[in-house]
């Protein structure tokens, strides 16, 4: 796969539904500073706490926080006074730092988009790794409003999912009955149902999507994906989420059929283990000058979609229930069926579940379906949980013949991301392949 | 200048038992031809073990500087988890028969799982503890997992755990349970006769050694500590509450300036033992109600924070006068709760000091700390 070829080998063009992406997101978070103003329920949680759930109350808007931390790590000002706002109040740094960004906000209450810091009426967050629980208890604390938590059964993956599957739904039926109390009003089951088989439909294509990443050239890269996915992060129980992932899916079939590269140099293929270090991204445009698209990520990929492991390990896309004829016929139903999809289909599942081996599969299946010749690791200081395994699984790659760079930084605070050291060590991977610049 | 007493005769030997836990696990081995689980966090249920004729030992660390671990552990996560790990690479735990782990922080799970990577052993078990022990929905869950745990404990040694077995195993644990608690009721004392680092030295020699034995030693040392008399009033009154914290170096140096460590609220102190198992004819529910209603890991408590009302308290019934926040460096879940205790402990007049704890303490920087600190207290006291 590495070429002496030197210069352009593909053709290339931009995303026809780039700016359609763009004006989705800009739209998700529009609506969230209007929703108090509005008198539009708006609630708060983890981007992964289950929208369907809220859906069944009807129209709301929806605060997710990892996704909102990421947002604010991209305005450098607005970001180090946001950490700085939380360490003032005694919070150590090494905490989450999506986290760190949105408490920071908060404090400040200062919304990155202009005006307020825009309060959810009620929490409905998820726990899977050591902050999410503690983060929203000190926001509940801090703007007196009512949480609930759901936890996320981890461990023994494959093993007792029956049990897993019992406790989520019942954790479910516990958190619906409980915003009927707060909201005072009943949930609609229809609108809930229909709300989890969009979001089933959105994450199934985005999984789809990423697939066709397996094309050479690679249709989409890393520094374009972001952008993607974040809206079956952030909206992928609405029906234009939906829709547009199919649009999108035609289109990068399109692509992958007329051989049009995000890389038109593409000459070496990498695989990304960790969250973007969303102050620096320019370290995928950098990679590029050396013609290294870097064409996947676990977290990408499965932050807001779902892929299907078959029983050879291949991974393909994962059908939805609805296609599968499996019934939501009432709450219980559907309940118990929104458990299954979600202990299977999820990042954490394959993230923080798994034993640290069978994570290091998991990226190994990556690199050779994706057809990687390398995988660049971040040893990311502002999240503790996708560094889970990290260095067990350089050594895992290492041992499998694949080629690996690590570079510390943090997903969302600058001053923990030392850019001049990562382009050193980009710098001496890419010289490990033989590759020198392109381009300037 | 009062310094805390030193005990003798059976407390003495849970220090002992603490500097030679390998010895004491491999003579144990011996002795019984029994197997020992090595397990990682006290939210295991070692009842269970226990009834299973095993010895479950907790993996701890041994406080040296180390290298082994960096291959295998992110540098981002905390000294504890790497200290530990580090001990089964150096194989000073080669003995044990099999390891284990309550879910629990995601930094001990990753030694827990580097270990079963680099360190197999024919036992290795996820035992999935609920982070969300405040719902009720999380008994039925962890009822199953007990029922699951037994189940594999019965397939691995091929001896069936009978219900007998399990009510003997309750019974022996929540004899250690409340003698434990009564050598502590004795630092409630105006001259407490033992010091933080014996009680210390006594819960983590409880987490290394059979529990039976454990129990005659306790019985042994409660009746001569209830004995004891001419003992010193400290000059401070303190509580330890924070992470995982074995380091008696750091409490013997605190108690060599005149205070006394009288209670705590971390793993290997009353964390570990405090509440006992409530029998009842479901034996896996009991232990699944003992475990969840536990005073709580940080990584456990919320969406309610239940922490305070029970520090509060420890605070209260044995009279403190200062608290030391113990953190382990990076170590999240207290991370979270350190600023919300404090605002709590100052509500309530109790200043406190908080320490960054690593493999190794500064002990020299800490004293010069820690003197500032009891000297504030007494001054505050004086004002009173």
């Amino acid at each position: 796969m590495v070429s002496d070829t030197k210069g352009i080998l593909y053709k290339t063009a931009p995303l026809k539904l780039w700016n359609k992406a763009r004006e989705l997101r800009v739209n998700h978070y529009k609506e969230i500073q209007e929703a108090p103003e509005k008198g539009r329920l708006l609630v708060g949680g983890s981007v992964q706490a289950y929208p369907s759930l809220i859906a069944g109350f009807g129209d709301f808007a929806h605060l997710g926080g990892e996704a909102y931390g990421a947002t604010i790590a991209t305005d450098p000002d607005f970001a180090l006074k946001c950490a700085e706002a939380v360490e003032a109040r005694g919070y150590a740094r090494d905490l989450c730092s999506y986290m760190r960004m949105y408490w920071g906000s908060m404090f400040l209450d200062r919304y990155p988009f202009g005006g307020k810091f825009p309060h959810p009426n009620l929490l409905l967050h998820l726990h899977f790794c050591d902050t999410h629980g503690k983060w929203y208890q000190v926001v509940s604390d801090y703007l007196g409003i009512p949480c609930k938590v759901i936890e996320f059964p981890t461990g023994g993956w494959g093993q007792r999912e029956d049990l897993k599957v019992e406790y989520l739904s019942t954790q479910f039926n516990d958190a619906v009955e409980w915003m009927e109390k707060t909201l005072g009003r009943k949930s609609d089951d229809e609108l809930m149902i229909e709300s989890m088989k969009t979001e089933f439909m959105s994450q199934s294509l985005w999984g789809e999507i990423a697939l066709l990443n397996q094309a050479i050239p690679a249709p989409l890269d890393h520094k374009t994906m972001p952008t993607l996915h974040v809206l079956g992060v952030l909206m992928r129980h609405k029906k234009e989420c939906a829709d547009f992932y199919k649009d999108l899916l035609e289109e990068v079939r399109e692509r992958v059929a007329q051989k049009i590269a995000v890389v038109p140099t593409e000459r070496l293929r990498l695989l990304h283990d960790g969250q973007p270090p969303w102050t620096f991204l320019e370290i995928f445009r950098y990679l590029e000058k050396f013609g290294a698209a870097v064409v996947g990520s676990h977290y990408l990929f499965y932050l807001g979609g779902t892929l299907w492991e078959r029983e050879d390990g291949v991974l393909e896309r994962r059908k939805t229930p609805q296609e599968l004829g499996i019934p939501m016929r009432n709450r219980e139903e559907a309940l118990k069926v929104y458990a299954q999809w979600i202990l299977y289909k999820n990042m954490w599942s394959r993230a923080i579940c798994l034993p640290s081996e069978e994570r290091s599969d998991q990226v190994l299946k990556l690199v050779r379906q994706w057809r990687c010749d390398g995988v660049v690791i971040h040893l990311n200081r502002g999240c503790e949980n996708m560094s889970y395994g990290c260095m067990e699984n350089k050594l895992a790659l290492n041992e499998a013949g694949v080629p690996t760079m690590t570079y510390e930084g943090n997903q969302a605070d600058a001053r923990e991301l030392d850019t001049s050291q990562i382009i050193n060590r980009v710098d001496a991977f890419m010289e490990s392949f033989g590759l020198s610049k392109l381009e300037k | 200048m009062a310094v805390a007493v030193k005990s003798g005769g059976a407390v003495k030997q849970f220090g002992a038992i603490r500097q030679n836990r390998h010895e004491y696990a491999k003579e144990w081995k011996k002795r019984t031809g029994g197997k020992v689980l090595g397990y990682f966090c006290t939210y295991v249920p070692e009842e269970l073990i226990e009834a299973a004729g095993v010895l479950p030992v907790r993996i701890m660390g041994s406080h040296e500087p180390e290298d082994v671990t960096e291959p295998h552990i992110y540098k981002m996560y905390c000294p504890f988890c790497r200290d530990c790990l580090a001990q089964g690479l150096k194989g000073r735990y080669d003995y044990l028969d099999g390891v284990m782990i309550a879910h629990s922080c995601t930094h001990i799970r990753q030694a827990y799982a580097s270990w079963t990577i680099h360190l197999p052993t024919s036992f290795q078990y996820y035992f999935s503890m609920p982070a969300k022990v405040q719902t009720p929905l999380a008994k039925p869950f962890l009822t199953s997992e007990m029922k699951a745990f037994k189940a594999a404990l019965e397939k691995w040694t091929g001896q069936k755990i009978s219900d007998d077995k399990i009510d003997k195993a309750i019974g022996v644990y929540n004899t250690n349970r409340r003698l434990m608690r009564e050598i502590y009721d004795l630092r409630k004392s105006a001259t407490p006769p033992i010091s933080g680092m014996e009680s210390m030295e006594m819960v983590v020699a409880g987490q290394m050694m059979d529990k039976k034995e454990h129990n005659k030693l306790l019985e042994q040392a409660l009746t001569e500590l209830k004995k004891k008399t001419g003992g010193n009033e400290p000059s401070s009154r303190l509580i330890i509450i924070g992470s995982e914290d074995d380091d008696t170096e750091f409490l013997d140096m605190v108690e060599s300036l005149g205070a006394s460590v009288v209670v705590d609220d971390h793993c290997t102190g009353s964390r570990y033992f405090w509440n006992e198992v409530v029998p009842k004819d479901n034996r896996l529910e009991a232990l699944a109600e003992r475990y969840l209603t536990r005073p709580a890991c940080p990584q456990k408590d919320w969406e309610e924070r239940t922490r305070w009302p029970h520090i509060e308290k420890l605070c209260d019934d044995w009279k403190v006068q200062g608290a030391l926040l113990i953190q382990q460096k990076f170590c999240d879940p207290h991370e979270f709760d350190i600023p919300y205790l404090n605002k709590k402990l100052q509500e309530k007049n109790i200043p406190s000091l908080f320490l960054e704890f690593d493999v190794l303490v500064p002990v020299g920087q800490f004293r010069t700390r820690v003197e500032a600190f009891l000297e504030m207290i007494q001054q505050a006291s004086l004002e009173f």
